[in-house]
């Protein structure tokens, strides 16, 4: 959990308080806290005058619109058709061994989330994944160790 | 002139001058413009494949003062990576395609509607906006582009579906008609063009619709950026004339083991070895977004099968009941079959729910699972059943 200040209003001043205002504040929010917590939904409400409901409808309509409390790191491993034949199996063996935790889990730290996306547009680089917005491609379990690693250390 | 082999093209990441280019388009009328895209013969990039010169012409022809020109980079079919490249490498060319459309259909704002996926290309692609903008109003265009970002929704690669995503509703796909030509984001007429159709159509100015139209075949214009991937020695992005087989395809990109090719995605049709020689990739045969995936014979066409509906059935926005529970049938049934609970016979019963879904979905996802589903399950029963 995590207390969602100013931030609402802070993204309301830069996107405005139009509908069309809805996603950008969203996203805004998910940016820095990597989902949306009910009371961060009930905020937006307010600050643009709709139903807390448009908001959840909305929000719950998008993947990356998380409305499930998610770590600081979100990765999102594809499971797409190529990124699937590529090896995608391993990898995600190497994520629950080296995480501690299931496909759909977060770590007791919450710093990592591990999830299955769809395609994500590197079949030519697969097996891919995302975490947050960065991508990695052409993965390996040793590159994937590699890879955490450094986030670990952050 | 007889052709052999695959022709490569170097039209979509050939650098240029942008601002060359605007001074010309700048110079000609709307009509001449359109003309130059009627000429072309191009067609819509994206996968749908309708004529960008009619789809300006008719939103030219709109009287609403207020009018859209959107690019669709919402690119989420299974096996397409293009627009990424494309963005990355020559995103001026895709804004020079959006205000040379402007001029066409006389409209002063574009958007760009980016997938969240690629979010990781925003800061760059923002940078290189901030200096197209200066540019065109150094030479007196009146256009100003904005980006949308998606956030992990397939079905709003779906035009309308796109225009509630922009507006800040859930991405379900609106009735047609009214057309977005008529009636698209914010209720105003709109053009929606995929990026590599905007990157085309700037260089259809530069070079001009006749040398455009010399490359590709009679229905097939062109040429076309293509996305390869799966079982190949060479995966990647390749510009390539239009109007090869797939057996010539697979020639150049095979691994020599190539027993189906996946042609224009999850949504798209899957040819056989035994139809390479007489398929032709365009829309006088198989018509592509660009993804092109092939499977050699170590994959199961069962495993491929399931992906696509497992995808489907999560990606279905669920507004209308033929798409919502005919993809979760679908994947039900192959499962059903597979595990011997149901009989072979079984999957006539699922060819003709696809056969329904393609006539009673709202939108061209539901209409379009039956592509694969019917191509895989015709022409590799076996695989599916044992």
């Amino acid at each position: 959990m995590y207390q969602v200040g100013n931030l609402v209003k802070e993204l309301s001043d830069k996107h405005g308080r139009q509908r069309d205002s809805l996603m950008p504040i969203l996203q805004g929010i998910v940016e820095k806290h990597n989902y949306l917590t009910d009371e961060a939904m009930v905020e937006v409400a307010k600050e643009l005058d709709i139903s807390a409901a448009e908001v959840y409808g909305t929000a719950s309509f998008y993947t990356f619109l998380d409305t499930q409390a998610r770590g600081k790191y979100v990765i999102r491993i594809c499971k797409t058709i190529t990124c699937s034949m590529k090896g995608k199996i391993e990898i995600i063996q190497t994520l629950e061994d080296m995480l501690k935790i299931k496909v759909g889990e977060t770590t007791a730290d919450n710093n990592f989330s591990l999830i299955e996306t769809n395609c994500i547009g590197w079949c030519h680089k697969a097996p891919a994944m995302l975490i947050n917005e960065i991508p990695y491609t052409e993965l390996t379990p040793e590159k994937v160790v590699d890879i955490i690693e450094g986030y670990m250390l952050k | 002139m007889e052709k052999t082999g695959l022709n490569k093209v170097d039209l979509i990441f050939e650098e240029i001058d942008p601002k060359e280019v605007l001074i010309k388009a700048s110079k000609m009328t709307s009509d001449e413009i359109i003309q130059n895209m009627l000429d072309s013969g191009l067609k819509g990039r994206g996968g749908a494949g309708f004529p960008t010169g009619l789809k300006w012409k008719y939103t030219a022809a709109e009287k609403e003062p207020e009018k859209y020109i959107v690019c669709n980079a919402d690119e989420g079919e299974p096996g397409t990576f293009k627009d990424r490249e494309i963005l990355d490498r020559v995103a001026y060319k895709v804004y020079g395609g959006m205000a040379i459309a402007g001029k066409a259909i006389g409209a002063k704002n574009g958007i760009v509607y980016l997938r969240g996926e690629y979010r990781f290309l925003l800061p760059k692609l923002m940078t290189e906006l901030e200096s197209f903008h200066k540019m065109i109003s150094e030479i007196g265009f009146d256009f100003k582009i904005r980006y949308c970002l998606g956030s992990g929704a397939y079905i709003c690669g779906e035009e309308s579906a796109l225009f509630e995503s922009v507006e800040g509703f859930r991405g379900e796909p609106r009735n047609k008609p009214p057309y977005p030509t008529t009636s698209g984001v914010y209720n105003k007429p709109t053009s929606i063009n995929n990026v590599e159709t905007l990157v085309t159509a700037t260089m259809i100015i530069k070079h001009g619709p006749a040398s455009y139209s010399q490359l590709g075949t009679k229905d097939s214009r062109g040429s076309k950026v293509f996305s390869i991937s799966g079982d190949t020695p060479t995966p990647g992005i390749f510009e390539l004339e239009l109007g090869m087989s797939v057996q010539e395809f697979v020639n150049e990109f095979g691994d020599g083991d190539t027993k189906a090719v996946q042609v224009g995605g999850a949504s798209g049709f899957c040819v056989p070895r035994k139809k390479f020689q007489d398929t032709i990739i365009g829309f006088e045969g198989v018509p592509t977004g660009g993804s092109m995936k092939l499977f050699n014979s170590s994959r199961s066409m069962y495993n491929v099968l399931h992906n696509y509906l497992d995808f489907f059935a999560e990606e279905s926005c669920g507004q209308c009941t033929p798409c919502r529970v005919g993809c979760q049938q679908l994947l039900k049934g192959v499962e059903k079959v597979k595990k011997g609970e149901a009989k072979s016979i079984y999957l006539n019963e699922l060819v003709k729910l696809a056969d329904t879904m393609k006539i009673a979905s709202k939108c061209g996802l539901g209409q379009s699972v039956g592509n694969a589903f019917k191509t895989i399950v015709e022409n590799f029963r076996e695989e599916i059943i044992y």
